[in-house]
């Protein structure tokens, strides 16, 4: 029992911070969502620095790593709202077809799509787990406007006939749906599968969809982790400087029980995502159920610590000027995104239930 | 050296815990078959309980072998406590003893004072209670008027006032509490934290009934009882800091073993599965709450076994005592108010022949978000120390 990061770990995650709080300001945000794009020279930087390759297999240029180590990098991601798709490239389009390719259920798109990840030449996007192909909701892709590469499914599990496809861009036309947090870049992909798009058929296409369901939900709760610290540290930096009857308002109870009511979430919501990301790593029994108290208790976590921390800011909080928009606005999206909160417990409880 | 994550437990903490759950198998009587512990002959059982534990090295498994434990670490610890509350064993009548005053007294006690009390304690033949509140000081606990002046003979004190809320304070023959020896200084010095002997003449004892109708707590009234001075923990003077040491491990690891929580939790979801199947309607209205309190549960699990790391490695508890005080409380309440809801109708339904361990378990976990610091005493500090707001 060692339930902790490795120094090297931590100072992988120290060194990224520096970076992203240097290269993703507020500024660059709003550049971002003035003008969204998959790639730009941040892309670049992180791929230099190992985080966008980290995950693909060191036989097609990687670091060959794993979920833990990426959670921390994940929650730096989230701090500072990066606009870019680390999310649906490393944490989930990479070991998606890593895992194909090692399975020897790839045609050939596989590893060259691995390698050009790998190199930073590439970003994807990666269509919804939870198939209802009828649904607009669940025909949009996340990140699907700008990224070069698109893992696509046809058919249900529940029918027998899902199919996972690899598709490049340049073959698909995405029609935009609008988020309001622009750097989403959501769309439909209009597209024509092939045999030559198709990475999985079969049980071993829903294997592939329900792993990355697990890395889906257990990623997108560590970036709503620093998502969600961002906003109490912004709010309590508020309630320090602001002054009302004479004093800072975050010496008045009501407001410090509202900053540490979220705080104590934030605490707790934390080890929860770490040990989802090891449970996933090492392939256990639970790692499902995991993942899913992971999402359930981050989005939990980040949709009061968005409510909390406007409240906190009061009417300029409200305001376009404020920069707390441009992370109140991730933080919303992705408490939703890859299952709500009540989507999770619900599946927590149905594992209980089938176990006990 | 750099260790990687594991969750797993070794090979040798798995055969801790088998160990340890042969032994309760053999010895822990049939679940809530003894009395209440806030009754006198309860009180009595429960010591005899705790003597049995004691006898094979059971009751204290943390503490040095030469106070009767088995000097193991935190993590052996919880394993203990796993199987402790898996096997529904009686609540801890020495908890008070053994949870708050113990690690102080490893902490500052002098090697004397160690050989005097501990042992007593990990065998129960002397259960302790708690003085600190006041009429006057609850959550304001630097406001303490409890006095306490050099007796004549200058070979001790005289200690004069009123303690309240003193759990296990009917039943308890010794009271470490917090008194002022010095009335020139103000609020949190000049405190001292003596050890009183509740036999001791002008101790006066009158048992207050809780909300539950047992006599859980008591007033304790002091009316100059003379305590030696080899029955000051810690310097005269040191009071506050000494108490709040006790506070530390009381909110932080040890009071509330995340087990407690993961057992009940476990039996939330077995009655949500039999309602399933006689209820499904209400089991459904239910569902959403069941599901939060395991997780609640959970997640105190997992947040536990991250701070025990951290200690292991070197660190220590701060204010996430104060985070942790306020998640373990909440999460008792939910997983009880599931429970209740679950049962409708029935939820009410207590006394003679009735046992109804969710309704005595939601009144219990009622009163966790008050005593140990109320949660709103907790808010103050994680507000203070963790995200540096201003104090009042």
């Amino acid at each position: 029992m060692h339930f902790a990061f490795s120094e090297q770990q931590t100072e992988f995650r120290d060194a990224v911070r520096q970076v992203l709080t240097k290269e993703c300001t507020t500024d660059h945000l709003r550049a971002a969502f003035e003008h969204p794009a998959a790639r730009g020279p941040r892309w670049t930087t992180l791929t230099e620095l190992g985080v966008v390759p980290l995950t693909v297999p060191e036989t097609h240029g990687g670091l060959g790593l794993g979920l833990v180590d990426l959670v921390l990098l994940l929650e730096e991601a989230g701090r500072v709202a990066l606009p870019e798709p680390l999310l649906e490239t490393t944490a989930l389009a990479a070991p998606l077809l890593a895992a194909l390719d090692g399975a020897g259920a790839g045609d050939g798109a596989g590893p060259g799509a691995l390698e050009a990840i790998a190199a930073g030449r590439v970003t994807a996007a990666v269509a919804p787990t939870s198939v209802a192909p009828t649904s607009k909701a669940q025909a949009t892709v996340a990140g699907a406007d700008g990224a070069d590469l698109l893992v696509l499914t046809t058919g249900t599990e529940a029918d027998g006939d899902l199919e996972l496809h690899l598709v490049d861009a340049t073959t698909v036309t995405v029609d935009p749906v609008s988020s309001l947090d622009p750097t989403r870049r959501l769309g439909i992909p209009r597209w024509t599968p092939t045999p030559a798009t198709r990475v999985a058929t079969g049980p071993a296409a829903a294997r592939a969809m329900a792993g990355t369901a697990d890395r889906a939900a257990t990623a997108t709760a560590a970036e709503l982790l620093g998502l969600t610290e961002r906003m109490i540290t912004m709010a309590a930096e508020y309630a320090r400087e602001r002054q009302q009857f004479g004093k800072p308002i975050g010496s008045f109870q009501a407001v410090k029980h509202l900053l540490a009511g979220a705080q104590v979430r934030l605490e707790f919501a934390r080890p929860v995502v770490y040990g989802a990301a090891w449970a996933i790593d090492q392939g256990t029994p639970d790692a499902s159920r995991a993942a899913s108290v992971a999402k359930a208790y981050a989005s939990d976590a980040a949709t009061e610590a968005a409510r909390v921390s406007l409240q906190v800011h009061g009417a300029i909080g409200y305001t376009w000027e404020c920069d707390l928009q441009l992370i109140l606005k991730r933080a919303w999206a992705l408490a939703e995104a890859w299952g709500s909160a009540a989507d999770h417990r619900a599946l927590v409880l149905d594992s209980l239930v089938t176990r006990s | 050296m750099d260790t990687p994550m594991d969750l797993r437990f070794t090979a040798a903490h798995e055969a801790f815990r088998a160990e340890a759950r042969s032994w309760l198998a053999d010895h822990v009587p049939p679940p809530r078959s003894l009395p209440s512990l806030d009754t006198a002959e309860g009180f009595e059982a429960h010591r005899a309980w705790e003597q049995t534990m004691f006898d094979d090295r059971w009751s204290v498994v943390s503490w040095p072998e030469a106070f009767g434990g088995r000097g193991v670490g935190i993590l052996e610890w919880l394993i203990f406590e796993e199987e402790y509350w898996r096997a529904e064993a009686p609540l801890r009548v020495s908890q008070n003893g053994v949870f708050l005053l113990a690690p102080t007294m490893f902490e500052f006690g002098t090697p004397a004072q160690q050989e005097r009390y501990l042992p007593a304690m990990a065998s129960a033949r002397e259960i302790w209670c708690q003085g600190w509140s006041e009429p006057d000081a609850g959550s304001d606990l630097a406001g303490i008027r409890s006095r306490a002046v050099r007796a004549s003979g200058d070979d001790g004190w005289l200690l004069t006032g009123q303690k309240t809320w003193a759990s296990r304070g009917a039943f308890a023959e010794w009271c470490f509490g917090l008194f002022r020896t010095d009335p020139e200084a103000e609020r949190h010095r000049g405190l001292t934290y003596f050890l009183v002997d509740m036999g001791a003449p002008g101790v006066t004892v009158r048992p207050i009934p809780q909300l539950d109708g047992e006599t859980g707590f008591a007033e304790l009234f002091f009316e100059e009882v003379f305590v030696p001075d080899d029955q000051v923990l810690g310097g005269v003077g040191q009071g506050w800091s000494v108490a709040m040491a006790t506070a530390g491990s009381e909110r932080g690891l040890s009071l509330r073993s995340p087990a407690r929580y993961s057992e009940a939790a476990r039996r939330l979801v077995a009655l949500y599965t039999d309602k399933l199947a006689e209820d499904p309607v209400r089991a459904s209205r239910t569902a959403d709450a069941v599901a939060q309190a395991w997780m609640d549960a959970e997640a105190y699990r997992l947040n536990t076994l991250w701070t025990a790391t951290r200690v292991l490695d070197g660190g220590s508890v701060g204010p996430e005592a104060s985070a942790n005080k306020i998640h373990w409380s909440e999460t008792d309440l939910a997983i009880h108010r599931a429970a209740l809801a679950l049962l409708g109708p029935e939820a009410e339904w207590h006394g003679s022949g009735v046992d109804a361990p969710w309704l005595d378990g939601y009144l219990f976990a009622l009163a966790g978000p008050i005593y140990a610091g109320t949660n709103e005493i907790q808010r103050n500090v994680v507000a203070e120390r963790m995200l540096g707001l201003p104090r009042a």
